[in-house]
């Protein structure tokens, strides 16, 4: 059979066999697709599973659409949505497949690293839940297995008051994160950063974290080394996007502003 | 039948000057309207390129056994296929059509595929073995220009060579490579006539032209290739050369079957020619009243591996390089390099887009040198009517509204900051970067000037021919339509000058009517609308003459208040007429550049109103108002979307597009980040559409596609500078030239 | 294999090839050109539907994965007797130039109104943030928008 359409997990892990695709959105695979990157023969479709489609309390499903989750979602999350691709590809795009693509620029990663979610991948035989600095191994590489899929994101039970997203890009719309960020601020003023695009994977700075979280009422100075310090954490690249120096220079300054929007 | 009262028909909100909705409105917004790649035939079969990842290679060997191999697939051609002439090209014949011993580019194509559907087609391609010993390309056009690799040199001497100013600038400026990107790919197909001769239905802004190197390279007689005007998703000079036409052809007359192809959009980018990247040294020298002494600039600019109009892109660049200004003693060197990189051809603006933004860079410091304002320095040394070109000496017959313009755009109203701005209206929009206290505002201006028509002594013309057929009257000509609205106004002219209401416009084949030329130059609406204003004023002259008649309307001819001849008669008649129009000629320039060069002129102004985050370098072009030489709005709506849209392209190279070059190769050839203006990209505009009629376009009209991109770019710049306080001396400006030291 | 579907509310059964896209599979199998292909990944709308309700791209859809599905294209958005107020004013506005995008721009904006029959400026720009036009500027399909907005169309 070239192409299932189970409509429940159980029914799509048996059919994760070898050599078989599984399909979300398509919002990535399909690309593939059609550059003849990649030529799939045997296809399971995932758009029918109500299980994947489920978000209860803070576990949301992997089928989810960031469509959904721009309506819904926590605070920064949602604001992340909002900046995924286009309406179009928002409908179709799932939190799951993000995360199987696992870009370095995937805009819902942040977040998912500032607030230490985990990731729940399911086999026919078990399911495993992993922190998300082991899911992401590296520069679209995780370490989910062929047998099996994504089942949903687990996100703490409380999560951080103040939350912020930002994410820097050439044009409005349809851009790929030059840097995109999160920052949180608890009440008791631990503050965690995660950051996209200047790394393999999503990254935390936790030396900027550790020094900002110490202080109660940051002062402008203190805000001032805080962005040196994420600035040095970072380890971006030079591509045809952007360069290394202006990843750095904006991570740092992205950083502190979402921690200014923090504070208030 | 007879009337006794005579009624005008004629629907006035149709004729010129009014804005009536275009005729393949309707068919566009239902999904209906035929573009070259949704055409059909039965029996169809599907091409593919094979292209160069070197740029610059031996071609040792080409093995396209496993290709045929391949079910499926009917043939796979290379250059020894190639029947007739081996190269083709639209000033110099000098590119192959499929690459023989060496590749000079990257994507240049080396063999063309066909088989039984698309996706065999594109994967038998990727069977073609070839075999290339890569070669050190040449990629510096400065290397090049010191190898004396060029396509052309052009030297510009005007006036006394040895005056100096009271006050001096100089500059370095840097233009980056801009693409056109419309939005329709290169499509196209050909059917064989079954008598050795092929008809050729592909993506074009110039057919007869196509058809000229079709009949040569398939070494068949001219009146074996017809090229017909074809449903096209844009163009903006992409399409002036030739790309899939010869191999579609040869491809159709190889198998004996129909033959389409479709290029995908990374293969768009590589198959067409690009904006030229631009390299200008210019030094300034004023008095200390700010009139202009002398003007020294020296344009070089990148060709890449095939002439293309390279030529007359450099004429252009540099007999522009001046501006819209009045200055007596004036040197230009134009130097069109030869490389290894993709070659550059017609874009929108043809070499005044790149030297606007050195000249109006160097105006607003020349401005600031003098301690002058930069719009009372611009309006001391606007070129008027009667004035000469500062470059070739030519005087400026037509209206030249230069100063109406600086004057009108100076006094158009700001916008009111808001400090309530959502998102969307701020650098960064949904990013959430910036809030409206880390903004600055910054305005710049920026004027410019374009010709109209071709140049330097070529034959410009246009041929049309006006018929009466049973519903009305019918417009025939080989004019393409890109989206301009040329099926809109040439109907117009037409229902103005017969006087009558229907009137529809049909595009012929080569094989119907003569050229129509090139839709570029801005000049179709003025040649073709020309040609059309002729012949149908002389058709309604000899109706009204043979019958002896006084008026001419829906009804037939009148004789005072007698209907003498009913249409229905009238229209058994068979009367036609068809027109060549041509505009005053020009000549070849002198060896100093000096002579009657261009047809007509052109002169438009950008203000552009931006909110720059200067810490994160992001922009957000808030406004672009613009004041236009326009002569005569024939349909003014259509005049505005022609400005929107070339104001949006200026943003465009502004801020946002570039095609990044590596050692020759191509780094973002998709649109994931070959990035186009969205509409949360979009600028409000407000247009000034300046009459002057007086121009030899139909009703004093001129054209107006290309101003709207020529000084919007460094409007935009302008603007930035002033809210960032940098000297941006190259475009596209991206954040790290703002945010970092 | 064979896929059954609804497209423009007619049943149909299309023969596809893996992992070919509904936006393929309408063009060259269905007789629907209407819908665009411009970048081959999602990045300009030119081939924008409504499947299942919500506004996709047809290129990221694989046909096999549209069996049970309903699709609404284009050529589904208004008659030839009534047009959609979407393709009147855009027509009233000079919103078309050369009309590749126009499809897709139709399509979104049809979904737009559907959901939210009076959008703000800035709703229908992020509305139509997906749809790349290179002709137009975007100021007159704007203009035509607001007007259906505002109920001033027709």
């Amino acid at each position: 059979m070239e192409i299932a359409h189970p409509t429940s997990v159980n029914e799509a892990l048996a059919g994760l066999t070898e050599g078989v695709t599984p399909l979300a959105g398509g919002t990535d695979l399909m690309v593939e697709v059609n550059f003849g990157h990649a030529r799939p023969v045997q296809v399971v479709a995932l758009r029918r599973i109500a299980e994947l489609k489920e978000w209860e309390g803070s576990r949301i499903g992997s089928g989810v659409t960031w469509r959904r989750i721009e309506r819904d979602g926590p605070t920064a999350l949602a604001e992340a949505a909002r900046t995924v691709g286009s309406p179009q590809i928002r409908n179709a795009g799932t939190i799951g497949g993000n995360l199987g693509t696992a870009s370095p620029a995937g805009d819902g990663h942040p977040f998912l690293a500032a607030v230490d979610a985990t990731i729940e991948l399911a086999s026919s035989t078990a399911t495993r839940t992993l922190p998300w600095a082991e899911f992401f191994v590296g520069v679209k590489k995780t370490a989910r297995r062929d047998d099996e899929l994504i089942t949903a994101v687990n996100l703490p039970g409380n999560l951080p008051e103040r939350q912020a997203f930002g994410k820097i890009g050439v044009r409005n719309a349809m851009v790929i994160a030059t840097v995109c960020a999160v920052v949180t601020r608890a009440d008791d003023g631990r503050v965690t950063v995660a950051l996209g695009s200047v790394a393999p994977t999503p990254i935390r700075a936790p030396r900027g974290e550790a020094m900002i979280s110490s202080i109660t009422s940051p002062k402008d100075t203190d805000l001032i080394e805080f962005q040196r310090l994420v600035s040095d954490e970072v380890r971006p690249i030079t591509d045809h996007r952007s360069t290394e120096e202006y990843r750095r220079h904006g991570a740092g300054i992205l950083a502190r502003r979402l921690l200014e929007r923090c504070l208030r | 039948m007879t009337a006794t009262t005579k009624r005008r028909t004629l629907a006035t909100d149709a004729t010129v000057g009014q804005s009536p909705s275009r005729p393949d409105g309707i068919p566009k917004l239902r999904g209906e309207f035929e573009f070259a790649q949704d055409l059909r035939a039965e029996g169809m079969l599907w091409a593919a390129t094979v292209r160069s990842p070197h740029p610059r290679a031996r071609i040792v060997s080409i093995d396209i056994a496993p290709a045929l191999a391949m079910g499926g697939v009917h043939a796979c051609l290379t250059a020894d296929d190639v029947p007739g002439r081996a190269t083709f090209g639209l000033e110099h014949p000098d590119q192959p059509v499929l690459a023989g011993d060496e590749v000079r580019f990257w994507g240049e194509p080396v063999a063309v595929v066909a088989a039984e559907d698309e996706v065999t087609a594109r994967l038998a391609a990727g069977l073609v073995e070839v075999h290339y010993q890569s070669l050190n390309p040449l990629t510096d056009p400065a290397e090049a220009n010191r190898r004396d690799d060029v396509f052309r040199r052009l030297r510009i001497r005007r006036g006394d060579q040895t005056v100096r100013g009271t006050v001096v600038v100089e500059g370095r400026y840097e233009v980056g490579m801009q693409d056109q990107a419309p939005l329709g790919t290169e499509a196209g197909l050909a059917i064989p006539d079954g008598q050795g001769g092929v008809d050729l239905y592909a993506t074009s802004q110039f057919v007869h032209v196509d058809q000229e190197q079709v009949v040569a390279s398939l070494g068949l007689r001219p009146d074996q290739v017809r090229s017909h005007p074809t449903g096209i998703g844009g163009a903006f000079g992409a399409r002036e050369d030739v790309n899939l036409h010869i191999h579609l052809c040869m491809l159709a007359l190889h198998t004996g079957r129909p033959v389409k192809m479709v290029y995908h959009r990374s293969e768009s980018f590589a198959g067409h020619v690009h904006r030229h990247p631009a390299w200008l040294r210019y030094r300034h020298e004023a008095n200390r009243d700010g009139r202009l002494v002398r003007v020294e600039a020296e344009v070089l600019l990148d060709g890449g591996a095939y002439a293309s109009t390279t030529s007359a892109v450099l004429a252009n660049a540099s007999y522009f390089a001046v501006g819209p200004y009045r200055c007596d003693s004036v040197a230009v060197d134009g130097i069109g390099a030869r490389t290894n990189n993709p070659p550059c051809g017609a874009m929108r603006g043809f070499g005044a887009v790149q030297v606007c933004f050195g000249y109006e860079t160097q105006m607003d410091r020349l401005a600031e040198a003098l301690g002058m304002d930069p719009l009372d320095l611009r309006e001391v040394n606007a070129l008027r009517t009667g004035d000469q070109m500062p470059t070739t000496g030519q005087v400026i017959e037509t209206p030249l509204p230069t100063v109406d313009v600086i004057r009108s755009l100076r006094a158009m109203p700001l916008p009111e900051a808001d400090p309530d701005a959502h998102h969307s209206s701020l650098p960064g929009g949904s990013g959430l970067t910036t809030e409206s206290g880390q903004v600055r505002r910054g305005v710049g201006y920026a004027f410019g000037i374009k010709n109209l028509g071709f140049s330097e002594g070529a034959d410009d013309y246009a041929q049309a021919r006006v018929r009466l057929s049973g519903d009305g009257a019918v417009v025939e000509t080989a004019a393409i339509e890109v989206g301009q609205g040329l099926v809109t106004v040439l109907a117009q002219i037409a229902r103005s000058a017969l006087g009558i209401s229907r009137v529809e416009v049909a595009h012929v084949d080569t094989s119907k009517i003569d050229s129509a030329g090139s839709t570029s130059a801005s000049r179709q609406t003025q040649v073709s609308g020309g040609a059309t204003l002729e012949a149908a004023t002389r058709l309604r002259e000899r109706i009204l003459s043979e019958h002896e008649g006084d008026d001419l309307d829906e009804e037939g001819v009148w004789r005072g208040e007698s209907l003498v001849v009913p249409w229905s008669s009238l229209a058994d008649e068979g009367w036609a007429e068809t027109a060549t129009f041509r505009h005053p000629p020009t000549t070849r320039p002198d060896e100093n550049g000096q002579g009657v060069v261009h047809a007509d002129f052109a002169v438009a102004g950008h203000r552009a109103v931006v909110d720059v985050d200067v810490e994160l370098g992001l922009v957000k072009v808030i406004r672009v108002d613009t004041a236009q030489d326009v002569g005569f709005a024939l349909n003014p709506a259509s005049v505005r979307g022609q400005i929107e849209g070339g104001i949006l392209q200026g943003v465009g190279l502004a801020v946002m597009e570039e095609l990044v070059m590596k050692d020759g190769v191509m780094l973002n050839a998709t649109f994931t980040d070959y990035l186009l203006p969205t509409i949360l990209d979009a600028p409000e505009v407000e247009a000034l559409l300046i009459e002057r009629p007086g121009s030899w376009g139909p009703y004093g009209a001129k054209g107006v596609g290309e101003p709207p991109t020529i000084s919007s770019t460094p409007a935009v710049v302008a603007a930035i500078r002033a809210a960032s306080g940098k000297e941006l001396n190259r475009v596209p400006v991206r954040p790290q030239d703002i945010a970092l030291p | 294999m064979i896929v059954e579907f609804s497209v423009n509310g007619e049943q149909v059964s299309a023969p596809v090839t893996l992992p070919g896209s509904l936006l393929d599979l309408l063009r060259d199998g269905l007789g629907l050109p209407g819908s665009k292909d411009a970048c081959e990944q999602g990045e300009c709308g030119s081939c924008s539907v409504i499947l299942d309700g919500e506004l996709v791209c047809s290129c990221l859809v694989m046909a096999a994965d549209v069996a049970g599905s309903s699709v609404t294209t284009v050529e589904g958005i208004g008659s030839e007797e009534a047009l959609h107020p979407v393709q009147e004013a855009m027509h009233q506005a000079g919103a078309v130039q050369c009309g590749f995008c126009t499809p897709g721009f139709v399509v979104a904006a049809a979904d737009l109104f559907e959901r939210n029959p009076h959008p703000t400026q800035t709703e229908i720009r992020e509305a139509l943030a997906g749809n790349i036009c290179r002709c137009t500027g975007y100021g007159a399909i704007l203009r035509a928008l607001e007007r259906v907005a505002t109920g001033s169309a027709q």
